[in-house]
């Protein structure tokens, strides 16, 4: 220190310089900093319980992009707290509201499952905090209940990808239909769309199965779809529920004997992953994502998920990313003023990604994205992404730009109500 | 529906009550002996499932895998009893709320180490097939569930009705005090079988993994199956857990064959007929 002293005498003039230089930028960035302080984004996930294993997914690609693409827009930080919902609708609300109050975030991304998105949505709208869903796909939320502060960026509804899927199966010859879901909200709405468009064309539905979720042996109910005799098998299911039914239908000798088509989640990489490939082979499924997609938007986000992970990623883990993406657009086209919100959510409606993971996306009027839905095959991982996964979902048949009401006009189709156990859409008795 | 139909869902039936015996004979043994309702038991089944798995990946056989499995559950077993448990057989409910609080430990434990993706555990390579019989296609690797989990039962049974210590343990849920009178030392038999109800679940957990897989949750979804077992077997009954268990598949499975939408209750009817008539259950003991 003393040294310091005699040297600043002895170079008393030179030594102005710096200092002048490191005072004058300390006041920049303290008055820059009082002007703009960081933007503040909650980012709800579940990060313990049933679905730990999808928080941690989409914990991971939101991180990825931010890492990618810097923190900061138009010079002002963006300052992210996760928040951890348990799996659990109550502890979503509760940390939604803690986000809020305390925290004071100015928009809630997330959370994951379809009833936390219904738990957070009616608090989010009553403190107008804009709710950015990039994996809620609950039907309503952007349909009889759509509002200006719910919107899905890089978003999906239950039934979106399963309207084509229902065509196609009628239109590749298929005429009779066993469908097999898990009970709750996601596997009514999946199945309803299939339905509707499946039976609109002339197919018929012999027998639909609803499962309770968490079921380990789905050999009784194997035993009724044989009986039924049905020209094609339709499935949802998530998770664990996804794992047992596919290895039972090839161990149960059904693969290959009856035609089976999956919805998005039940091929899912989250789910195929520990799967051998003799299980899972050649199944079809339709999805807004395929992480086999050849597009360099897919395989380049492939590619650097899995150089962080070492495995290949689920569609939640394309959807944050995209959604940290979309945002990041937006808050640039309001110049990080996030503070209106009115013109920061105008903005997020305005953004059009030409191409990302899922391929384009742009929203429709009630704030569901119109994407492009997959006809997905499984088959062995190729190219230099085999080091990470055994097998993943290439695309087949690509529908561009599907709206969440398919081909009927919205206001036709919002007559209709949400799909249920008692609603499926049916055309024909 | 033919005889296909009703065989496949017999064996599957059997096939599911075998692994859910595994967990349900050490839960029946406990709850009998000790009076401790371990909540934790299905913990040890998942904990036994994925160390099973992660020595399976590395190229273990299956059989030695589960035994691994077993044995970690065990030692794991024994801490929880011996460091903590073992203090509260006079009061039920604290023992309760912490084998529940120890069940939570270990479910966490598993998702930090080997995280939330569910987990599908290969059956071993001898049985890795179907066997086709006319138009019924049936894993063998559920057949050989069924051998191995009755040839464990029926050595239970010898060894708790043909054994010194095997009495000692019948002596001890009979009549605990009276044992102690006699000067049995019950405390090992109290170690021992919680030694050996971790063991078997964690057996169950791998070997039961080809067909419940591994997952967090899995031990919240076989919990109220174990529970139904040992209310209709009777607590502490052996005899009583292999039979209400497979009684419980074989519900369970036709249950849902037949009438999918009553499927939790076609499990409860049978737990709810057997607490009106016969409250201390088929093979239990009647309550003083």
């Amino acid at each position: 220190m003393k040294r310091v002293i005699v040297w600043l005498r002895h170079h008393r003039a030179a030594a102005y310089v710096p200092l002048c230089a490191v005072a004058l930028s300390l006041t920049t960035v303290s008055a820059r900093g009082a002007e703009k302080p960081p933007i503040r984004i909650g980012v709800l996930a579940s990060e313990s319980g049933t679905a730990a294993s999808a928080g941690h997914d989409m914990v991971t690609a939101w991180k990825l992009y931010w890492a990618e693409h810097g923190d900061t827009v138009d010079g002002r930080k963006i300052q992210f707290t996760f928040y951890d919902t348990g799996s659990d609708p109550a502890r979503a609300l509760t940390v939604a509201r803690q986000a809020v109050e305390q925290d004071h975030v100015q928009m809630i991304v997330g959370p994951y499952l379809a009833n936390e998105g219904l738990a957070v949505a009616p608090y989010a709208i009553e403190h107008k905090v804009p709710f950015l869903e990039p994996t809620v796909s609950a039907d309503d939320l952007t349909q009889r209940k759509a509002n200006k502060y719910v919107i899905r960026v890089a978003g999906w509804t239950s039934s979106q990808a399963t309207h084509p899927a229902g065509a196609w199966a009628y239109d590749k010859g298929y005429r009779t239909v066993v469908t097999i879901a898990d009970a709750y909200a996601f596997g009514y709405e999946n199945v309803g769309g299939f339905n509707q468009t499946f039976t609109d064309k002339g197919g018929k539905v012999l027998k639909q199965i609803w499962t309770p979720l968490g079921n380990t042996d789905y050999s009784p109910y194997l035993s009724q779809i044989e009986a039924a005799k049905p020209d094609v098998v339709f499935v949802e299911m998530v998770g664990s529920d996804a794992v047992n039914f596919l290895k039972q239908w090839h161990a149960f000798g059904l693969k290959g004997k009856i035609p089976l088509i999956a919805n998005e989640t039940t091929t899912d990489q989250s789910n195929t992953r520990t799967l051998p490939p003799d299980v899972v082979e050649g199944i079809i499924s339709f999805g807004h994502f395929a992480e086999g997609r050849s597009a360099p938007a897919t395989q380049e986000f492939d590619t650097n998920f899995a150089g962080k992970t070492g495995k290949l990623p689920s569609y939640m883990a394309a959807a944050f990313f995209t959604a940290a993406q979309w945002i990041g657009d937006a808050l640039l086209k309001v110049h990080a003023n996030v503070e209106d919100t009115d013109a920061f959510l105008a903005a997020v409606r305005s953004v059009r990604l030409a191409d990302s993971p899922f391929g384009p996306l742009q929203l429709d009027a009630y704030n569901n994205p119109i994407e492009n839905v997959y006809v997905r095959r499984i088959e062995m991982v190729t190219g230099p992404l085999a080091a990470y996964g055994k097998t993943w979902n290439v695309v087949l048949k690509t529908y561009p730009n599907v709206s969440q009401f398919w081909n009927i006009p919205p206001q036709q189709y919002l007559k209709q109500p949400v799909y249920s156990t008692t609603f499926q859409g049916l055309k024909t008795p | 529906m033919g005889n296909a139909f009703y065989l496949q869902n017999v064996l599957g039936g059997l096939a599911h009550g075998s692994l859910l015996f595994l967990i349900a004979a050490g839960f029946t043994l406990i709850f009998g002996l000790m009076r401790i309702i371990n909540l934790a038991q299905t913990a040890f089944y998942l904990l036994g499932a994925y160390v099973g798995l992660s020595l399976g990946l590395h190229g273990v056989n299956f059989w030695v895998a589960g035994m691994a499995g077993g044995v970690v559950a065990t030692v794991v077993g024994l801490a929880i009893y011996g460091i903590f448990l073992h203090r509260y057989h006079a009061s039920p409910l604290t023992a309760l709320l912490l084998s529940l609080g120890f069940a939570l430990i270990i479910d966490d434990g598993s998702l930090a180490i080997w995280g939330g993706d569910p987990q599908s555990i290969a059956p071993p390579h001898m049985f890795a097939e179907s066997i086709h019989l006319g138009s019924l296609v049936f894993p063998e690797y559920w057949l050989a569930l069924i051998v191995v989990s009755t040839v464990i039962a029926a050595g239970l049974l010898v060894f708790q009705q043909r054994t010194k210590f095997g009495a000692i343990i019948r002596a001890a849920v009979d009549d605990e005090e009276m044992a102690r009178g006699l000067g049995i030392d019950v405390n090992r038999a109290f170690y021992f079988v919680f030694a050996l109800g971790a063991f078997l679940a964690g057996l169950g957990g791998y070997l039961g993994g080809p067909i419940t897989s591994a997952y967090p949750g899995l031990d919240g979804e076989l919990l109220p199956l174990a529970f139904a077992i040992v209310i209709i077997g009777g607590m502490g009954s052996l005899e009583g857990a292999f039979i209400a268990s497979m009684l419980i598949g074989l519900v369970n499975t036709f249950g849902r064959a037949l009438f999918p939408e009553l499927s939790y209750f076609t499990i409860f009817l049978p737990v709810a007929l057997i607490m009106a008539i016969r409250p201390q259950g088929l093979f239990g003991r009647k309550l003083q």
